[in-house]
């Protein structure tokens, strides 16, 4: 094994916590690597580039790693959960290929033992993360409209997007059911932004924009912090973290780009690789001293996972939507977000709406749903469909559970034959209720706006976009996996920074909050250089 | 002898069948069935990774038909699709898909939709900005964000 000059700090993971994080560090002049198992993306490989641009959907640019099965990707065992792990693995992380979506969560939402007697509050609170916040969305660059009387304050250096044919539709459906909506807060480029070119609505952000218009850490905050001297090193997998006759972190054993095994020592190993990879890399961590898994005195590596269950209705109006022609999210609902216990469960959801789907997509969903026939009165039927959709998604809140959890698999293994992570999980009864909620009330919104052919997919079964809880925050070691500002109780030099240290989910989106959190870590570690190991 | 990542002339026969039962011809929309040669070609050009799950589904359409499918007189034809159709699973569903990607992606399918024969990318779409009027009635309201002690 080839063993490497040490490193003042290790980040694994090149994603959306792990370049927040470089580029914070990297005003300190330490040398810092990162490593991340993907490589640099080419956006002119992007699928919007071709005329099977949703075709590849259904393939190579599939959500779910399992289906897509790149190199880069490693294969999860979830067949024991009825939501589907879907992310990507490259320079970038799942900020390549996400809805660009960018809600934060609530002040409520770190809080919700005192407010609402469940789960655990986070040892942080929403105004120790509002100053990150803001620094976020000024790196990403996040368009949107300040001032939505149901959100927290946000201050988006570009206008919202355009509401199309789409959002108009539903905010008279919502007004006249008298209920919230507002312009959503995206990580979509409205205007030129940083080198950014604003959006000319190619119409499906989720897997990755050719424009560049979509904010991912690939061409936001990784360009800054290599300028400012972080190192990258890419097709690098982490197989698991050594550590010393002390009980600290030496460094990471790897495979590069060939399979050759390295050895990379460093004085700091800072772990971005979310709620699957995270528990995944700590549990294959295995020593004397930590025989059950690194960090995991408490048990509770992999418990506790949150996916966010998406209850989802839709239907079909008779006036034209944006279709594949715009953003496919553009609005969002904070009309149940807060816990009303008069409705059955505790805690609540955002909604978020869909503006539309392209030919393919539409004709394959419908065909599934049974509602386009074969034969004859197929083609009447799909001009009915296609290019009338409007989309309603209930994003339930999750509350932890410890049976809900990530472990490893006794046989998967990837290309490098590292043990594969196995997923374990149940939609509880109060996320139930919820999403059985969300379903009625989505239902009613569609009603109002016209629709017909009203659909469900309760749960999205390829929606585990959102790994939390996995290596909880908390003051307390025999409940938590990492302290207040993120290093591990067990092990003084190894810190996360990724979604897996949410305590609860929120019901919004995380990949803003993952990102507050990072750069809350990093600069914790900054203000505390002189003493961090103590 | 066909290679092993493509079709055998028997289930190329049946994919085109049950391609034009999916969707037939029009001539009141002016459009080809997915059983036309050119969609075809874009098919078995493409299967790539779905090869083998498409492979699977013939067979098992094989095996309900038990015959070639084109054989069939219509009534019998529509049983086994109906059959198919219900008890497939991933593979039909895999085989249905293959063929509803190809056919909307299709020149003269397109048009007749009144979509544009181009990749999304670099011309992009224009959206509307719509009447922002509408978000004055939740303007209006008081703010009401819960707050955390």
């Amino acid at each position: 094994m080839n063993t490497h000059d040490p490193v003042d700090v290790l980040i694994i993971g090149a994603g959306a916590s792990g370049a927040a994080v470089a580029w914070s560090l990297a005003d300190t002049k330490m040398h810092i690597l990162c490593l991340d198992q993907g490589g640099w993306m080419n956006q002119a490989e992007y699928p919007s580039t071709g005329r099977d641009w949703e075709a590849k959907f259904y393939g190579e640019w599939s959500t779910s790693p399992n289906v897509r099965g790149r190199p880069e990707d490693y294969p999860i065992n979830d067949d024991n959960s009825p939501i589907k792990v879907v992310n990507f693995n490259a320079v970038g992380g799942s900020t390549v290929m996400y809805t660009a979506h960018w809600p934060r969560l609530h002040p409520s939402d770190f809080k919700v033992r005192t407010l609402d007697g469940v789960a655990d509050d986070w040892p942080i609170d929403y105004d120790a993360l509002t100053p990150f916040f803001e620094e976020n969305d000024r790196m990403m660059g996040v368009s949107g409209l300040s001032d939505d009387p149901r959100s927290p304050l946000t201050h988006p250096p570009m206008p919202p997007q355009p509401l199309g044919l789409s959002g108009p539709l539903i905010g008279k459906a919502m007004n006249k059911l008298g209920w919230h909506w507002w312009p959503s807060d995206t990580t979509v480029a409205t205007t030129d932004y940083e080198g950014r070119a604003r959006c000319i609505n190619l119409g499906h952000c989720t897997p990755a924009c050719a424009q560049g218009a979509k904010a991912s850490t690939d061409i936001t905050y990784w360009p800054h912090a290599i300028r400012a001297g972080v190192e990258l090193k890419t097709h690098c997998r982490v197989r698991e973290i050594l550590t010393n006759e002390h009980g600290m972190a030496s460094g990471v054993v790897y495979y590069d780009k060939d399979g050759v095994e390295q050895f990379q020592p460093a004085e700091v190993v800072i772990i971005a690789c979310n709620g699957v990879g995270t528990p995944r890399l700590l549990l294959n961590s295995v020593s004397g001293r930590f025989p059950n898994g690194l960090a995991n005195s408490s048990g509770l590596v992999g418990k506790n996972l949150m996916f966010h269950p998406y209850a989802q209705v839709y239907g079909f109006v008779k006036e034209p939507t944006d279709s594949n022609r715009a953003p496919p999210t553009c609005l969002w609902s904070k009309e149940f977000y807060e816990t009303d216990l008069s409705r059955g469960f505790v805690r609540g959801y955002g909604i978020q709406f869909g503006r539309g789907a392209g030919p393919v997509f539409e004709a394959v969903a419908s065909e599934q749903k049974g509602i386009l026939p074969w034969g004859a009165d197929h083609h009447r039927v799909f001009r009915k469909l296609n290019g009338h959709r409007l989309g309603v998604s209930a994003i339930c809140e999750d509350l932890p559970e410890e049976h809900n959890r990530v472990t490893l698999d006794p046989v998967l293994k990837d290309g490098h034959g590292i043990p594969a992570p196995k997923i374990d999980y149940t939609i509880s009864e109060n996320s139930r209720k919820m999403m059985e909620h969300g379903l009625a009330r989505g239902r009613e919104i569609l009603e109002a706006a016209g629709a017909t052919d009203i659909c469900t997919n309760n749960p999205i079964p390829w929606g585990g976009w959102h790994l939390l809880g996995t290596a909880r925050m908390g003051t307390d070691p025999a409940r938590s996996v990492v302290n207040e500002w993120g290093r591990a109780h067990d092990v003084k030099n190894l810190f996360i920074v990724d979604g897996s240290v949410f305590v609860t989910s929120g019901g919004v989106n995380p990949t803003s909050t993952i990102q507050a959190v990072a750069l809350y870590i990093a600069d914790q570690i900054k203000q505390r250089l002189a003493n961090l190991f103590d | 002898m066909p290679a092993t990542n493509e079709l055998t002339p028997a289930q190329r026969d049946d994919l085109r069948t049950v391609a034009a039962m999916i969707i037939p011809a029009s001539e009141e929309y002016k459009v080809p069935g997915a059983d036309d040669p050119a969609i075809q070609s874009d098919m078995l050009a493409t299967l790539g990774r779905d090869t083998a799950m498409v492979a699977q589904a013939l067979d098992h359409l094989a095996r309900l038909a038990g015959k070639p499918l084109a054989a069939l007189d219509t009534a019998k034809r529509d049983a086994v699709a109906k059959e198919f159709r219900a008890g497939g699973g991933a593979a039909a569903q895999t085989l249905v898909r293959v063929v509803l990607q190809c056919y909307y992606r299709d020149d003269r399918v397109l048009r007749s939709l009144g979509l544009e024969l181009r990749a999304p990318f670099p011309k992009g779409y224009t959206l509307a900005e719509g009447d922002w009027s509408l978000l004055d009635p939740v303007k209006a309201r008081p703010a009401t964000l819960r707050r955390a002690p």
